[in-house]
């Protein structure tokens, strides 16, 4: 137990991944020559050339163009901006579009934000059921916009989701958005740099980003919006960023963050396929030691088809071990040398039901036992091996600990 | 041996962690979350269950070398804990929930989680010590500080759960002493003010919070007699030996204060007297336990149904921070339901149904019952 095999296995990357050298030499290189971007001096100057290159990168992944990438502290800061932004304009505009359309899966960054809303400026949910599977499906949102489109402010939903990999029908949830005259944000957090993601969509209005899920740097993402989209200041002071983020931009964080996004769009397809077949080796073995774990999100189809067509992100691998405690599970993998995670949003490090499983229909005692495997661009047949060669003793011992914790019938 | 440091964020549990890494341990921290919606920040010297205590009980963790996890333990705290805290306070008794988290979250379901995933013992921060007997047995001692000796919120401890404790501030003689070798360490906590209270009651208002968590109906304050002596907010939220909060307007004749004697959950009645009555020197106890081998009158009575023990002498605590008195104490069974008697040399007061009895001999703890009646030789207070 004290002992730890080395080198210890990353299974980690959805929660940050390494930042990928190139991002690494280009924040270093900015850090080294400083300079603030909104100077007016050659250095300052320099600074800026710094900046908009990276801003550049950012804008070419996304389909989109340089003025239309707004630079955040992350995807939590981008998420609120687009979500406070487009209620109010939208509230503005007409008093009775006081509804959030949002999927019962999004992040806390979105539901918080909204909930927020609810609470302070008379915002009302609609929530967007999923599936087993965990996708909405388009015409729950055909529906809600049928029967109280004049009422609805906005639309959001995430284009992957973070704890069971689940690929949402992005382009067709915000088609219909644009039938009906609706705002539509997109957490595209994860899924940016793993799937090809596009934010000129029909019908997307913004779309969030962030580097340290791809390579990048943390404290670092970007909120797509086109110019005509109003957005709601997050800080306020020189201006900065349209206006909306004002304070000195991190210049070599978007340096990374750029060279990041260039170094992973390089061979997106490439990694992408390599990644699954990782992932898919992961699921078969699995499958194979532990026949009782379940494997939770879509189930994945061959990786060709997978990137023509994405329902899952091809790092992600997400299983409920039935009878298990997902904190024993860790523990006993941390033990092992695997690093992963229970897949839910903890706070003081507690892990609790995912609100994403419970939203898929999952029982509480069941979601208790979740354990998000989630591969990335550092990850090896080798690390498959060593998550496969502990697997079936983590389960075995993690089942006789049981739910020591748990209160049968109690929530 | 493979060690589980329960860390709750404190002074205490850091260095008793530390001191376990010492001996040769191979030790793990863990962290009990034990609120489902802790607070962010601790407030003045109360509680232990924030976010802050979290990060408190990591840094140490993490100064220390060692792993350090959080567990949730939550449900079974609301269920074991909170809920049993109530529902006793419901029933016109006094709990002690600190006993109960030890009995039930500490030394069982941490206790019993980690022995499922390879641990060889739990240590925690209590001032307490075990110690084997010359044949090997485990027995519960008072630690060297007797001003900060907590063997009595361990007295419901089994043989089996001491097998597997380890208290590493059982010998330190005094709790600067534990501040100072925490500054040593370069341990963050040292200087962190003590938790004390009941840490889900964190502003220490207990009578707020039951008010808050139970249906208390406004009743009667009764002498005695029976004479109404004005109107009481839920009696349950009263307890035994209380002389503050009654807000009688009327003296007693004698001009004397006067005390809660009695509560009376079915009549919702709470019945009020001059001190000398709430003297008490016959204590009964229900499941009762020993922490560590019985005693040798109880283990003679065998495995028979119905029977009564010799009587043998201990001194008895009733609360945690209270003075041991001298006593006789004997185990009935009738119908295999056993039965703690206690006899005190010197009458006691304030002693409340629900409170647990420790029993000791010397330093060492017995075992303990919780007390279903108390009462004077010759029943002062009628109907009780």
């Amino acid at each position: 137990m004290g002992t730890m095999p080395t080198p210890r296995v990353y299974m980690d990357h959805a929660a940050t991944t390494d930042m990928l050298p190139e991002a690494v030499e280009a924040f270093v290189e900015q850090a080294r020559r400083g300079g603030n971007p909104a100077s007016l001096h050659s250095g300052g100057r320099a600074a800026r050339m710094t900046l908009e290159t990276g801003r550049d990168q950012i804008a070419a992944a996304l389909n989109a163009e340089p003025v239309e990438v707004i630079l955040t502290s992350g995807g939590t800061e981008a998420d609120n901006m687009a979500v406070l932004g487009l209620y109010r304009a939208a509230r503005e505009a007409d008093p009775r579009r006081t509804v959030i359309a949002l999927s019962t899966v999004e992040h806390h960054a979105v539901s918080e934000t909204a909930e927020w809303l609810v609470a302070h400026e008379g915002a009302e949910l609609a929530w967007l059921e999923v599936a087993e599977d965990g996708r909405v499906d388009p015409a729950a949102l055909a529906d809600l916009l049928a029967r109280r489109g004049d009422e609805v402010a906005l639309a959001t939903v995430m284009w992957a989701n973070n704890e069971v990999g689940a690929v949402q029908p992005v382009a067709e949830l915000a088609a219909l958005c644009d039938d009906a005259g609706v705002a539509c944000h997109v957490d595209a957090v994860q899924a940016f740099c793993a799937v090809p993601v596009d934010a000129h969509l029909r019908g997307i209005s913004t779309l969030a980003v962030s580097a340290h899920k791809l390579g990048g740097p943390m404290g670092v993402g970007a909120l797509y919006a086109p110019r005509t989209v109003k957005l709601a200041a997050t800080s306020f002071g020189g201006g900065q960023e349209r206006s909306v983020r004002s304070g000195t931009v991190n210049a070599a964080g978007a340096a990374a963050f750029g060279a990041a996004v260039e170094a992973a769009r390089s061979d997106l397809r490439g990694e992408f396929l390599r990644r699954a077949r990782l992932r898919d080796a992961l699921v078969a073995g699995i499958r194979e030691r532990v026949p009782d774990a379940v494997l939770r999100g879509p189930e994945p189809g061959a990786p060709e088809a997978e990137w023509e067509h994405p329902t899952r992100l091809p790092g992600n691998a997400h299983f409920t071990f039935p009878g298990c405690e997902g904190d024993s599970m860790l523990f006993l993998f941390d033990a092992a040398g695997v690093a992963l995670s229970t897949g839910s949003a903890c706070n003081a490090g507690v892990p609790r039901a995912s609100h994403v499983l419970l939203a898929m229909g999952v029982p509480e005692e069941t979601a208790r036992g979740a354990q998000r495997f989630s591969l990335g661009h550092t990850s090896t047949q080798q690390d498959v091996e060593r998550v496969l060669d502990a697997v079936g003793e983590v389960y075995e011992r993690a089942r006789t600990a049981g739910l020591s914790g748990h209160v049968p019938g109690a929530f | 041996m493979r060690v589980l440091a329960a860390m709750s964020g404190g002074v205490d549990s850091a260095v008793a962690a530390a001191r376990a890494v010492d001996a040769g341990h191979d030790v793990t921290g863990v962290h009990l979350a034990l609120s489902r919606t802790p607070g962010t920040l601790r407030t003045g010297a109360r509680g232990c269950c924030t976010i802050e205590d979290s990060r408190d009980a990591w840094r140490a963790a993490e100064k220390l070398g060692i792993p350090y996890y959080v567990w949730d333990f939550s449900e079974r705290f609301q269920a074991d804990v909170v809920d049993d805290f109530v529902a006793e306070y419901a029933a016109g008794r006094t709990p002690n929930p600190c006993m109960r988290c030890n009995e039930k979250i500490k030394f069982a379901a941490l206790l019993e989680k980690a022995l499922a995933l390879g641990f060889d013992a739990v240590c925690t921060g209590h001032y307490a010590k075990v110690v084997e007997d010359a044949d090997g047995h485990k027995e519960l001692h008072r630690a060297a500080d007797w001003a900060k000796d907590q063997s009595y919120v361990l007295g419901v401890l089994t043989a089996e759960q001491l097998e597997h404790a380890i208290f590493p501030l059982a010998e330190t003689p005094s709790k600067a002493q534990v501040r100072a070798e925490a500054e040593q360490r370069g341990l963050s906590v040292a200087k962190k003010p003590d938790s004390h209270d009941i840490c889900f009651i964190p502003d220490g208002n207990t009578r707020g919070w039951l008010e808050d968590h139970m249906d208390l109906d406004s009743g009667r304050i009764v002498d005695t007699e029976g004479n109404d002596l004005g109107e009481h907010r839920g009696a349950q939220a009263y307890t035994v030996g209380q002389r503050r909060g009654l807000h009688i307007g009327r003296p007693a004749p004698d001009g004397k204060p006067r005390f809660v004697l009695e509560i009376r959950p079915k009549t919702n009645e709470v019945v009020v007297g001059p001190e000398q009555l709430l003297a008490i020197d016959v204590m009964e106890g229900i499941r009762p336990s020993w922490a560590g081998l019985a005693p040798r009158e109880v283990a003679a009575l065998g495995d028979a149904t119905d029977a009564r023990s010799e009587e043998f002498p201990v001194t008895v605590q009733v609360r945690a921070h209270g003075d041991p008195a001298p006593a006789t104490a004997s185990l009935s069974r009738e119908a295999g339901e056993p039965r703690l008697h206690v006899r005190l040399a010197e009458s006691q007061r304030g002693v409340a149904p629900g409170q647990t009895m420790v029993l000791y001999q010397g330093t060492r703890v017995l075992g303990q019952a919780t007390i279903d009646s108390a009462h004077a030789d010759r029943p002062v207070v009628a109907a009780s």
